[in-house]
C-alpha cells in the first residue's frame, strides 16, 4: 500500500464519512465496450464514495468457440485459429500449437526453423509488451508514450510482414517448421529497425520510469504478493513481478532458447509498477535473443523433408508426379497429416504467460480435441482480489497492466 | 474412474512436473532495478522537464525534416512516421498477401485446373469452384465457375500454398478491397483473372513466393 501522507489523510477522512453518514452503495458497470477495457469485458464494482467493495468480471463477449473449431479442421488449418487468440503476438501462438502437434508426431524442426521461429516469437514478444506498457501508460495519461510504442510496434510488424506476408494473422508456422524462408531482405530490415525499436524502448524509460505521475499512479496498486499469484495461477510478467522467477523458456527450455543468453527480470511487490518494470526488461532481453539469432542462424531447410508432413517443394510438385501425389495427399480430407493417437501437452512463453496446448489425437486427421490454456483467464479472474479496496480511478491501471487480450482470454 | 483420453490405455500419460516457488530459481535470473520515491522523484519538476526535452527533441528534428522537405532537401530522411495515407502509400513487402489473382496461361486462358485442392483446404470455404470438361481435348477440366467470397477469406494464403499448378497467387498486393455491396464481393472468375495496374500490379514472371521455401 502506498504510505504517503496524502493517501493517509485521505483514508482518515473517508473513515470519518462512512462512519457518521451511511452512504448507499453505488453500482457501476466498467465496460463491456469502454475504451479502457481493452477489448470487450465488463467489470462490475459496487463503490462505498470512490472505494471498491465488491467486483465481478464477466468475460465471454469475444467467445469465437475455438477449441471446438479446431476439431473441425485438418491439422494444418487449425494454425489459422490460432493466429486469433492473441492477437498481438500471433506467431507465438502458431509455434506453440505447431509444437504440439510435432511432439505428437515426433520430430524435430530444422535448425534454421527454430531459430527463424525463436526470432519472430521474440519480435512479436516485443510487440505484445510494448503495447502493453504504451496502453498502459496511455490510460493514466501519458499519450506520448502510447505514440512511441505504437509507432516502434508499426516497425515490428513490418518486420513480421516481411517474413510471414502479414501483419497480425500472420499463419507464420506449419507443422515441423515454417512457411517459408525468411526473405532475402530480412537481416538488412533487423538491423536497420531493432537499434530503433531499442531507442523507443530507452525512451520509454526515460519518461515513465521517474515521472512522479505514473509513480503515484502504479506504485502500490493492485499488488500481489507470490503465494497468491501461484494459487491464481499466474505466470508470465506477472508471476515474475511477484518475485516468482518462473519463465517457460528457462524452466523447460524449449527451441533453441536453451543456447539463448537473457536474463529473467524477477520484480518484488508485484504491483502495477513492478510489472511494467519487468516488461521493459524483458523487452530489453527480447531484443538481445533476436540479436543472437540472427547471428547464429544456419543455412539449410526451415522445415522438416517428409512427405507426409510438410508440403513438397513446389518445384517438385509442378515437374514430377510423385510431388504431385504428395500434395495431394496432404491437402485431401482424410488424407493429410495423421498423427499417432495419443495426447500432449505442450507450453511456451506467450507475450502473458504460459501458453499451452493440450492435444488430443484419435489418429485421425483432424484433433480430436484441442485445449488451449489462455495465459490471460487466471489473470483476470484476480481482478476483484486486485481491486479490492481500490479507488475506482485504480482499476484502470490494474487493467491496464494485465494486458489482457480478448482473442485469447475468451477463445 | 473415467479415462481422460479414449484412446489410451493408461490414464493421464501426462506426467506434469512439479515445481515448488518458493525454491524456484533460474539461470541468468535478475531483480528488477527498484524504484523508491526520492527526493528526486518528489520535486517532480526535473523529471518533467526531462519528459519535455524528450518530446521536444522529436517535435523539432521532425519540423526541420520537414521544412528541408519543403525546400526539397533531405529526401532520404523521414519527418513523422505517418503517411498521409491515400497519397502516399507505405512501401509494402512483396512477400504481403494481398487479393487474389488467377495467373494465365501464354494464350490468356486460365491457368486452372478445377483440381479443388483450393476449395479444399481453404479454412473458412470462401472458394466455390464449378469444374466444366475442357472444350480443348488436350486440356483436362478447367473452372467454369471460380468464386472467392472475400468476404470470408481470412488470407491465410493456404489456397495458394495448396495449388498443384500455380493457378492462383495473392501477390497483387491490393488491400483495400471494399464495396458498397455484399454481393459484388464474391470474386467472379473474369474479375480474378484481370491485369492488375497501378501500384499493386505484380511483377511480370514472378515466381510464387512460396517456391522461396
Ligand atoms: S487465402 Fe485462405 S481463406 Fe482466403 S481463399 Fe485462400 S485459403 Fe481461403
Ligand atoms: S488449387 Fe489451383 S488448379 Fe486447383 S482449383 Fe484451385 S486454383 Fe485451380
Amino acid at each position: 500500500m502506498n504510505t504517503n501522507t496524502e493517501e493517509k489523510t485521505f483514508t482518515r477522512v473517508a473513515e470519518v464519512i462512512e462512519e457518521d453518514v451511511p452512504v448507499e452503495e453505488m453500482f457501476l458497470n466498467l465496460g463491456p465496450s469502454h475504451p479502457s477495457m481493452h477489448g470487450i469485458v465488463r467489470i462490475m464494482v459496487r463503490l462505498s464514495g470512490e472505494r471498491i467493495v465488491w467486483s465481478d468480471v464477466e468475460i465471454g463477449y469475444l467467445h469465437r468457440a475455438f477449441e471446438k473449431s479446431v476439431e473441425n479442421c485438418t491439422w494444418n488449418t487449425a494454425i489459422v485459429y490460432t493466429d486469433r487468440l492473441n492477437y498481438v503476438s500471433p506467431i507465438i501462438n502458431n509455434v506453440g500449437y505447431c509444437m504440439a502437434v510435432e511432439k505428437l508426431l515426433g520430430i524435430t524442426v530444422p535448425e534454421r526453423g527454430e531459430y527463424a521461429r525463436t526470432a519472430l516469437s521474440e519480435i512479436s514478444r516485443i510487440a505484445d509488451h510494448l503495447t502493453a506498457v504504451g496502453a498502459a501508460a496511455m490510460e493514466v495519461g501519458a499519450f506520448t508514450a502510447f505514440l512511441y510504442t505504437m509507432k516502434a510496434r508499426e516497425w515490428l510488424y513490418e518486420l513480421i510482414e516481411a517474413a510471414c506476408g502479414a501483419r497480425v494473422t500472420t499463419n507464420f508456422a506449419r507443422i515441423g517448421g515454417i512457411c517459408a524462408d525468411l526473405p532475402y531482405d530480412f537481416m538488412d530490415m533487423c538491423a536497420l529497425r531493432l537499434p530503433e525499436v531499442e531507442k523507443v524502448v530507452v525512451e520509454l524509460d526515460k519518461l515513465l520510469t521517474r515521472n512522479r505521475i505514473f509513480i503515484d499512479r502504479m506504485q502500490g496498486v493492485g499488488s500481489v504478493d507470490a503465494e497468491h499469484a501461484v494459487a491464481f495461477g499466474f505466470t508470465g510478467p506477472l508471476l515474475r513481478a511477484s518475485g516468482v522467477p518462473y519463465d517457460v523458456r528457462r524452466v523447460t527450455p524449449y527451441s533453441v532458447y536453451d543456447r539463448m543468453e537473457f536474463t529473467v527480470p524477477v520484480g518484488t511487490t508485484g504491483d502495477c509498477f513492478d510489472r511494467y518494470l519487468v516488461r521493459l526488461e524483458e523487452m530489453r532481453q527480447s531484443l538481445l535473443i533476436v540479436d543472437q539469432c540472427l547471428k547464429q542462424i544456419p543455412a539449410g531447410p526451415v522445415c522438416v523433408d517428409d512427405p507426409r508432413i510438410s508440403l513438397p517443394k513446389k518445384q517438385d510438385v509442378y515437374t514430377n508426379i510423385e510431388g504431385l501425389m504428395n500434395q495431394f495427399k496432404l491437402v485431401m480430407h482424410n488424407h493429410g497429416i495423421q498423427p499417432p493417437p495419443g495426447e500432449v501437452y505442450v507450453s511456451v512463453e506467450g507475450g502473458n504467460g504460459e501458453l499451452g496446448f493440450y492435444i488430443v489425437s484419435d489418429g485421425k486427421d483432424r484433433p480430436y480435441k484441442c485445449r488451449c490454456r489462455p495465459p490471460c483467464f487466471p489473470l483476470v479472474q484476480a481482478i476483484p482480489y486486485m481491486i479490492q479496496d481500490h479507488m475506482v480511478a485504480d482499476v484502470v491501471p490494474v487493467f491496464g497492466s494485465l494486458n489482457m487480450i480478448g482473442g485469447e482470454l475468451d477463445r | 474412474m473415467v479415462s481422460a483420453c479414449p484412446f489410451f490405455e493408461n490414464q493421464y500419460s501426462i506426467k506434469m512436473p512439479t515445481i515448488d516457488y518458493k525454491k524456484l530459481s533460474v539461470p541468468y535470473q535478475t531483480s528488477v532495478q527498484k524504484v523508491e520515491m526520492g527526493l528526486w522523484e518528489k520535486l517532480y519538476y526535473p523529471e518533467v522537464t526531462r519528459g519535455l526535452l524528450i518530446t521536444s527533441g522529436h517535435f523539432v528534428r521532425n519540423m526541420m525534416i520537414h521544412a528541408a522537405h519543403m525546400f526539397g532537401l533531405a529526401k532520404n530522411q523521414r519527418g513523422a512516421v505517418t503517411y498521409q495515407y491515400p497519397e502516399e502509400r507505405r512501401p509494402i513487402h512483396r512477400r504481403l498477401r494481398g487479393r487474389h489473382r488467377l495467373t494465365k496461361k501464354p494464350d490468356g486462358s486460365e491457368r486452372c485446373t478445377a483440381c479443388l485442392l483450393c476449395e479444399t483446404v481453404c479454412p473458412t470455404h470462401c472458394i466455390y469452384i464449378v469444374p466444366e470438361e475442357h472444350p480443348d481435348p488436350t486440356v483436362e477440366k478447367h473452372p467454369r465457375q471460380y468464386e472467392i467470397d472475400i468476404l470470408r477469406c481470412c488470407f491465410c494464403g493456404y489456397c495458394v500454398e495448396a495449388c498443384p499448378c500455380d493457378a492462383i497467387r495473392m501477390d497483387t498486393q491490393v488491400q483495400e478491397l471494399s464495396n458498397w455491396d455484399r454481393t459484388r464481393m464474391v470474386y467472379n472468375k473474369e474479375y480474378l483473372m484481370r491485369d492488375v495496374a497501378g501500384p499493386g500490379a505484380p511483377p511480370k514472371d514472378d515466381p510464387p513466393i512460396w517456391w522461396l521455401k
